[in-house]
């Protein structure tokens, strides 16, 4: 009776064939097709709107969405002066939340980011970033001695302290930023593709097409629920950075 | 008939001995849901206990809702990696 439930091997989940070419340095697939509209569609509706005082239309998306992350992820995770890396984290956000958000939509159906390279990408983005932001505002040796010294450590116990925060801090930080977006958009996207593949199999076997709503019902509920994870994915990788970039601002 | 036939042909396809390379694959297929299964009680107990202070801090001082809601996000990503790094240790046990 289940002889038709055959789950796809998880190369036909998120290995795509090139459109061109294949085998070269700009073999272009599907996945780069989705990060290429991750920055044109943004780009796009900035130029679109137009800038009056009253907002209308795109105009309202786009300052929604800006002041969104001024308020939500800026202002809230490093205070007025971190306003001038506004630009930085909205183009992270953006980014994120566009290559999160093909998962839902028909035709793609994958997000961008449930490939390693993308959030890899990303998260090296926001290493150096904050790396950078760190070295300029505090000089290297205040940076490190901020970021492996912590104060109020008895001196001893910098042997144990200290390569623990610099695995932390350099290593796991961007490792887990990384991982954190990677695995959630692929479990979400395989989590899709499962009751997908349980709605077509509970059409063509008979006898259990009786519980094809119930399915079909959780693949709606699914698909809601993914729009919403893209969102939060985007907003966390965001905020993410932009808690970096406030460590790495002062002196603790 | 048929059906005590067939069960009998499976049960036997199931004694018989497999290759070192299938016996790898079906120890790293249980492996693998036993790792995911025991990465998410952890970070479960941890998201739950997470949101219900947040909650509670929300329910009593509803001014400070957005910073704890910031905050709780926060927790909730570094607290989530932990089932996700058992999600990617069962995609590379399962798949790798």
């Amino acid at each position: 009776m289940f002889a038709a439930l055959e789950f796809p091997s998880i190369e036909n989940l998120v290995e795509w064939p090139a459109f061109f070419g294949d085998g070269t340095f700009y073999a272009f697939n599907k996945i780069a097709l989705i990060s290429m509209l991750a920055v044109i569609i943004p780009t796009a509706l900035f130029l679109l709107a137009k800038k009056e005082m009253v907002p209308r239309g795109v105009q309202n998306i786009v300052e929604g969405t800006v002041e969104f992350v001024e308020k939500q992820v800026v202002l809230s995770a490093i205070g007025p002066e971190g306003l001038k890396y506004t630009p930085l984290i909205l183009t992270i956000f953006l980014f994120v939340f566009f290559g999160n958000i093909f998962e839902v939509i028909p035709t793609f159906q994958m997000p961008a980011n449930a490939r390693m390279a993308n959030p890899l990408i990303l998260a090296v983005v926001a290493w150096v970033s904050f790396v950078t932001i760190g070295i300029k505002s505090q000089g290297f040796a205040g940076f490190m001695k901020s970021s492996l010294f912590p104060p109020g450590v008895p001196k001893a116990l910098y042997i144990l302290v200290t390569p623990i925060e610099f695995l932390s801090t350099f290593l796991l930080r961007p490792f887990g930023l990384a991982v954190r977006l990677f695995a959630n958009m692929l479990a979400g996207h395989i989590l899709l593709v499962t009751f997908g593949v349980l709605c077509i199999t509970l059409a063509t076997a008979s006898p259990l097409a009786a519980i094809l709503p119930f399915s079909y019902a959780m693949l709606v509920g699914l698909t809601g629920f993914e729009v919403m994870v893209s969102l939060i994915q985007a907003f966390v990788f965001s905020l993410l950075t932009a808690v970096y970039i406030q460590l790495s601002l002062h002196a603790h | 008939m048929s059906i005590i036939a067939s069960t009998a042909a499976q049960i036997s396809e199931l004694a018989q001995e497999y290759t070192p390379a299938e016996a790898k694959a079906n120890a790293g297929a249980s492996g693998a849901g036993m790792a995911y299964g025991l990465a998410a009680i952890g970070p479960g107990i941890g998201i739950g206990y997470l949101v219900g202070q947040a909650v509670q801090a929300m329910a009593r001082q509803p001014e400070s809702a957005g910073q704890v809601q910031t905050t709780m996000f926060l927790g909730i990503a570094f607290t989530e990696a932990l089932a996700l790094i058992g999600f990617v240790v069962f995609i590379l046990l399962k798949f790798a």
